[in-house]
């Protein structure tokens, strides 16, 4: 850079800028602009020329007064101007106001391309830079635009210097962080990845910086920098810390070089080359070592950059993830830290150890550090480190120290901050299930935990722990006395008395042998709790009571006094009135038996994934529970509930479950809630629509929801609703359709008609009847439709509905979810039958085959009841592939019967289906494959 | 209830602070500071709500006076007792400036002491003041003069001191007014008002009880109706309608409710007897005239004519003519008869002034605007503002009579020697091109 001579000091701005400074008042600095402006503003309207030196100053000052806040609207044009100045000041000052100013307007921008291309073919260094400097500093998609493509060429010419080369490799990655899509890659890149040889170590680290931003979206193209960065990191590491001269940051020879070719060699696997790996081991080690040796200098920055390459190289060991000795390392160098005495290493060790915790090689010695991580949790001053601690302890957890972490969480728990209490109560949770090999443990420790941090046990921990007692036979009598005993402190928080009313209710029985805790104790003591709860756990408790008249018929008379009095029958709030009155008629009229079968234990859950862990998830954002984690808890979760597994109970539904509670955990609600929900009086009719469906209810559109069912919602809206339920039998099916008004005002004219577009008039014969013209608000009305299926066929019949609401005519026209498939008959078969049939429908044309991706989960038991549904039969013990379904069915038509062979191959890796239909006729294999293509 | 008082100064540096209440604690000084006086956007409201805190601000010069409070205090109490702090504090050290409110910081808590009280409002009148506030140090009081302040302080006529003695007793009386318009360019008055005051300065002995009279259209309606003929006939004409008025705590409202007559025991020394506003039948003494003409995108020509409209034996003085001029003048080129006229860039405006000019004259300026061509929106075209001072009332008010009667001591009302001056003068008198 050419120095700056003595008349470049421009006077006039020093004298303006101070004048401002010195105004008392921003009244005095307006004045002061207003004045410098118009002074501006005649010397650039002025007939003479301005030389380059006032242009230069005044639009400096502008630039300042721009700076200040205040809108600049002219001047642009002079400043463009001393872009093609030749002395480096005024090129520098107005490339300046470009880059600070720089506003779409069309003609500048063009000329302002126009200047900035000059300086880049020019010959001169500083120029380029100069010109370099305002591309990126502007960066915007117009400048990619003009410019993405040279720019690559400056960079790899032969002849370009080192610093317009660094200058160079910068723009061009700000230019593809801006706009990706405009820097294209070509036969630059590869020479691109040869800069890291370079002999200037300047040019090598801005060019890594732009090779690690390329490298992470075509990371095939950059391969190759892999030995090249192994052989640089080499030749840095162990070179004495004199050797890089100017590199060399207090002893430490190029510390951000280090760190940013460590960080590139993370973007790649461990090399395959197995010099190359040694080379790295190598490095590595040597880094490793470094940080052993005592240091060079006391100043805090030699031992920044020094941990500062450390940390970046653990982080490479724990991306590798393959160097059992140097996870090993690594964690001891970090344990050292743990004890640091500079808060930030403390915290960037527990950090790094989190993600050591989770690697097979590493989690033993991780675990070594038990009493150091413990102790930092306790004593810690600053607040994140212990988040970070308590993280630590969460990742180090396993089934041999779980008891120990657990206690010490839980011991923390009651001084921690609050801030992090509810996620530490999630994890507590989390690992006292994940790593419970007693249950009774699994108890204590839940209920402990909900007296010490009531408030932070969300309803996800306390559900858990009800699922697992259901569950779990031989933990059922200790639960009871274990919450029995809970409850008698004088002050226990609500969650506690909400675990406390579900379980007595459920397993009260178990401990009423003891006189201590006999049933109407068990009950004084509920009900001692039930009027400082709020209505939720009333009405849970209310529930408890109805379950305790079945349990133990000698509390029947005072519990039915208890539901009689004012405050329940007639309390003010629905939900708790209803039970209140419901439960009492259901426990005087109804039979001992009929209440036994009502009032039921309930039925084990299903088990899916848990649901605290889920909350964790979503409270940390995706990615922070590691997958091995979560595959861990799935396995560690099956055999925690042994052979409790079932398809969901539809008597669950009918037992008297308290609202509040357990919904939550049924995330699975069957279909016939839905509408239950909203209140809808359609309730009935789908009450018994098959629970297995349900997850493919979701995103389909309403027609093909209804090809493996046959009840349900067909349409919804604001006015009306639209329930199916369908029959088939032969060829012959009937349909009842309901409609309901769901406002308050009746709907008029309302009319509907079935018709079958085109040729399906010949294929299908459908009947009905008109219905009655008025629907009442609030209303339901039925209509029954009879359908024959003379021959196959591949269209829908469409329903218009036509009605008038409030004076609108509203028209409506769906498709009648009549499928082909409707008319299957199911056959059983032998596997033998089978694959001689298979055989037979050899014939091209005859089959039909579609291979797919799954866009819902591929749980065997949804698979199988959608298989069902379709109305085939489902073949076991045919396909020698345990994995695949077969089917096989005879569709119904009044002309013919076709016979119809199906085998849907799972890939669960790739999570794509491949079906293959056979069918005797050409047109139904194709149909039935397009249906099913669609609801997997 | 004001909780507490600042003064800041033009930076936000606290100048004083005094804090009344309990629950005005120390950061409300910072969080007026931070939102009100180094806001991003200018607070253009004089009250500011910050965390159910409400802060009242005037500013006086480059002094920022802020009354804090967290009750729902009455915001014009508190805008009066802040306007009769300025006063109080003008009225010992002069201009409220940064410089006197350092200087004068001890007499400031002082006097804040005494004009509140656990945040309640008490006497402000300077006059009363000035007799136990001084500003020449201590001055050893004797019982009697003690006694003198008790009964004063806590008496009936707190603003007079009994015992005043003067060889010659003098009345000024001043009628100050200032006249705001806003004229369309085609000459229609778009808004006009005039605010005046009535002045006084006295220097009478003993407690003498005053009568003040004026052109007001109900009094004088009144005495028509009376019948009392040739005066009253001829006045009529000129009596003058007040929209609304206030007045010194010295005149008994009670007597001005029921007989329309302003009658009072004056303070002693300078006071102002009345405020008033009108709306009808102004006066306007200038027109102005202005010619706007765009030549191109880089040329403005502007052509202003004053009229002065009052009787020509009459003089105005201190005229002054701001012509504001777009954001991208780059040159001005101006001409005018009369005065002296000058582009002020600082302001953006071309300034001309005139030092005196009889009524019923016409006088002109013509400017050429060079403008740098920008590819900016229009330019919006603000008013051209006047300033002007003129030796007669715009409202038309006329002080009838004003008399004295003090019937303990030997002088009569024709004794008092008294002083009746007029001066209008402009408030915002701005004309749209």
């Amino acid at each position: 850079m050419p120095a700056v001579s003595k008349g470049d000091g421009m006077r006039g701005l020093a004298v303006f800028i101070s004048d401002i400074r010195n105004c008392k008042s921003k009244e005095a600095e307006i004045k002061r602009i207003n004045k410098e402006l118009a002074n501006i503003r005649s010397k650039f309207k002025g007939d003479k020329a301005l030389d380059g030196y006032s242009k230069k100053k005044y639009v400096c000052k502008l630039l300042f007064i721009f700076l200040l806040g205040h809108d600049i609207d002219f001047g642009h044009m002079e400043a463009v101007n001393l872009l093609s100045s030749n002395k480096y000041t005024e090129k520098q000052i107005g490339y300046l106001f470009i880059s600070v100013l720089v506003n779409s307007n069309s003609e500048l921008i063009r000329l302002i391309n126009n200047a900035i291309k000059n300086d880049l073919s020019s010959r001169n260094p500083t120029f380029m830079c100069l010109a370099l400097h305002c591309i990126a500093n502007v960066g915007s998609r117009e400048m990619a635009e003009a410019f993405a493509s040279e720019i690559p060429r400056i960079l790899v010419a032969g002849d370009t210097m080192d610093s317009v080369k660094q200058s160079a490799a910068l723009c061009l990655l700000r230019l593809y962080k801006t706009s990706p899509d405009l820097v294209l890659m070509g036969e630059w890149t590869s020479r691109v990845v040869h800069l890291l040889n370079d002999q200037h170590m300047g040019v090598v680290t801005a060019a890594i910086s732009l090779i690690t931003c390329l490298s992470q979206k075509n990371p095939d193209e950059f391969k190759t920098c892999v030995s090249l960065a192994v052989s640089r990191l080499s030749r840095i590491v162990s070179s004495a810390s004199t050797d890089l001269q100017d590199y060399t940051y207090y002893f430490v020879p190029a510390p951000w070089l280090s760190c940013k070719l460590l960080r590139l060699l993370q973007c790649y696997p461990p090399p395959e080359d197995g010099a190359v790996k040694g080379r790295l081991v190598e490095c590595l080690e040597t880094i490793l070592n470094k940080a052993q040796e005592p240091p060079k200098s006391k100043k805090v920055q030699h031992s920044n950059a020094k941990n500062a390459i450390l940390f970046e190289a653990i982080s490479l060991i724990i991306h590798y993830d393959s160097e059992p000795n140097l996870l090993v390392r690594a964690c001891n160098q970090l344990g050292q830290f743990l004890q640091h005495r500079e808060t930030n290493l403390r915290y960037l060790a527990l950090e790094s150890m989190c993600t050591l915790a989770s690697s097979e090689f590493s989690h033993e010695a991780v675990k070594t550090h038990i009493e150091t991580v413990i102790n930092a949790l306790k004593t810690e001053r600053d607040v994140s480190v212990r988040q970070r601690a308590a993280d630590l302890l969460y990742a180090m957890c396993d089934r041999s120290n779980a008891k120990q972490i657990v206690a010490e969480m839980l011991s923390y728990l009651e001084t921690a901050d609050y801030s992090i209490r509810e996620e530490m109560v999630l994890k507590v949770a989390i690992l006292a299930e994940k790593y419970a090999v007693d249950y009774s443990w699994y108890v204590d420790t839940i209920l402990n935990l909900i007296r010490i941090a009531g408030d932070y046990v969300s309803e996800e921990v306390w559900y858990r722990v009800i699922q697992i007692v259901i569950n779990r036979d031989d933990v059922q009598g200790y639960a009871a006395k274990t919450v029995f005993e809970a409850l008698q402190a004088p002050a226990c928080h609500e969650n506690m008395v909400k675990v406390g009313g579900y379980i007595l209710g459920e397993f009260g029985n178990l401990i009423a042998g003891d006189p201590r805790s006999s049933p109407l104790v068990q009950f004084n003591l509920l009900h001692s709790k039930f009027h400082l709860c709020s209505v939720p756990t009333r009405a849970l408790l209310l529930s408890a009571y109805i379950k305790f008249i079945n349990l133990f018929p000698e509390t029947k008379a005072t519990i039915q006094e208890v539901l009689r009095c004012d405050s329940q029958i007639r309390n003010s709030d629905v939900e708790l009135q209803q039970r209140a009155v419901e439960y009492l008629k259901l426990s005087s009229i109804a039979s001992t038996d009929v209440l036994a079968t009502v009032l039921e234990e309930m039925p084990p859950f299903p088990e899916r994934e848990s649901s605290i862990l889920a909350k964790l998830k979503k409270k940390k954002g995706p990615g922070a529970v590691s997958v091995t984690e979560l595959e861990d808890n799935k396995r560690e979760g099956g055999e925690l509930n042994g052979g409790g597994e079932r398809g969901p109970d539809t008597s669950a539904m009918s037992t008297p479950s308290p609202s509040a509670d357990l919904l939550g955990i049924r995330s699975a609600v069957p279909v016939g809630a839905a509408p239950a929900s909203a209140g809808s009086l359609l309730v009935d009719v789908f009450s018994e629509a098959g629970p297995a469906a349900v997850s493919a209810a979701v995103n389909d559109d309403g027609f093909l929801r209804f090809v493996c069912k046959n009840n349900g919602v067909l349409f919804e809206n604001q006015l009306l609703q639209i329930g199916i339920k369908s029959e088939y039998r032969q060829n012959l099916g009937r349909m009842y359709l309901f409609y309901g008004n769901k406002t308050s005002v009746q709907f008029a004219s309302f009319t509907t008609t079935v018709s079958c577009p085109g040729e399906l008039q010949l294929q299908l014969n459908v009947q009905t009847k008109p219905v009655e013209p008025l629907v009442e608000g609030g209303a339901q009305i039925q209509q029954v439709l009879n359908i024959e299926c003379l021959t196959d066929f591949s269209e829908a019949p469409l329903l218009n509905i036509k009605f008038r609401y409030g004076g609108a005519l509203q028209n409506l026209t769906l498709k009648l979810p009549v499928t082909i498939n409707k008319f299957f008959q199911p056959t059983e078969m032998a596997s033998q039958d089978f694959f001689q049939r298979w055989k037979q429908l050899s014939q091209p044309t005859q089959e039909a085959q579609k291979i797919f991706k799954a866009s819902h989960g591929m749980d065997t038991e949804v698979l199988k009841a959608k298989l069902l549904g379709l109305g085939t039969a489902l073949l076991d013990n045919v396909d020698p592939n345990p994995e695949n379904y077969v089917c096989a069915g005879v569709i119904q038509t009044k002309g013919q019967q076709v016979g119809c062979l199906l085998r849907l191959e799972p890939n669960a890796q790739a999570q794509m289906y491949r079906l293959t239909l056979r069918c005797s006729k050409d047109s139904v294999s194709k149909r039935l494959c397009e249906l099913l293509a669609e609801q997997f | 209830m004001i909780g507490g008082l600042f003064i800041y100064n033009h930076k936000g540096e606290v100048l004083i602070s005094r804090v009344y209440r309990d629950d005005i604690g120390r950061n409300a000084v910072d969080a007026f500071r931070v939102n009100v006086i180094h806001a991003r956007q200018q607070v253009r409201s004089p009250v500011t709500n910050i965390a159910r805190t409400s802060f009242f601000h005037v500013k006086r010069s480059n002094i920022w006076l802020a009354a804090v409070t967290k009750q729902n205090v009455n915001a014009t109490m508190v805008f009066e007792f802040l306007y009769k702090m300025c006063d109080v504090m003008a009225a010992y050290f002069g201009k409220i400036s940064e410089e006197n409110v350092k200087n004068n910081f001890v007499l400031i808590y002082e006097l804040l002491d005494e004009i509140l009280d656990f945040g309640y409002p008490q006497n402000s009148e300077t006059g009363a003041l000035k007799t136990f506030i001084t500003q020449q140090g201590i001055k050893s009081q004797s019982k009697e003069e003690q006694a003198q302040i008790t009964s004063q302080v806590t008496g009936q006529i707190g603003w007079r001191r009994e015992g005043i003695k003067y060889r010659r007793n003098e009345l000024f009386l001043d009628v100050l007014e200032s006249v705001n318009l806003l004229m369309s360019p085609q000459g229609q008055v778009l808004s006009a008002h005039v605010s005046g005051r009535v002045v006084m300065k006295s220097y009478l002995s003993g407690m003498p009880e005053c009568k003040f009279g004026m052109n007001d259209k109900i009094v004088i309606d009144k005495q028509n109706k009376g019948g009392s003929s040739e005066e009253g006939g001829k006045s009529g004409k000129q009596s003058i309608a007040i929209d609304d008025c206030t007045f010194h705590q010295c005149v008994r409202l009670s007597k001005f409710d029921s007989e329309r007559s302003i009658s009072f025991i004056p303070p002693d020394g300078d006071y102002e007897l009345m405020r008033y506003r009108t709306t009808k039948d102004i006066i306007l003494p200038f027109r102005v005239i202005p010619l706007v003409r765009e030549v191109g995108r880089t040329k403005l020509e502007v052509k202003v004519v004053i009229k002065s409209n009052f009787k020509s034996s009459l003089l105005a003085q201190k005229i002054e003519v701001r012509i504001p001029t777009p954001l991208n003048t780059s040159g001005v080129q101006l001409i005018c008869m009369k005065g002296k006229a000058k582009y002020k860039a600082s302001e953006n405006a071309i300034v001309w002034k005139i030092k005196r000019m009889a009524g019923m004259k016409e006088s002109q300026i013509s400017a050429e605007i060079e403008l740098l061509p920008t590819n900016d929106k229009k330019w919006a075209r603000p008013p051209i503002s006047m300033n002007f001072e003129v030796p007669f009332a715009p409202s038309g008010l006329k002080v009838r009579y004003l008399k004295v009667f003090e019937p303990k001591l030997n002088y009569s009302d024709h004794d008092v020697i008294k002083w009746v001056r007029y001066i209008g003068r402009s408030g915002i008198y701005e004309t749209r091109c």
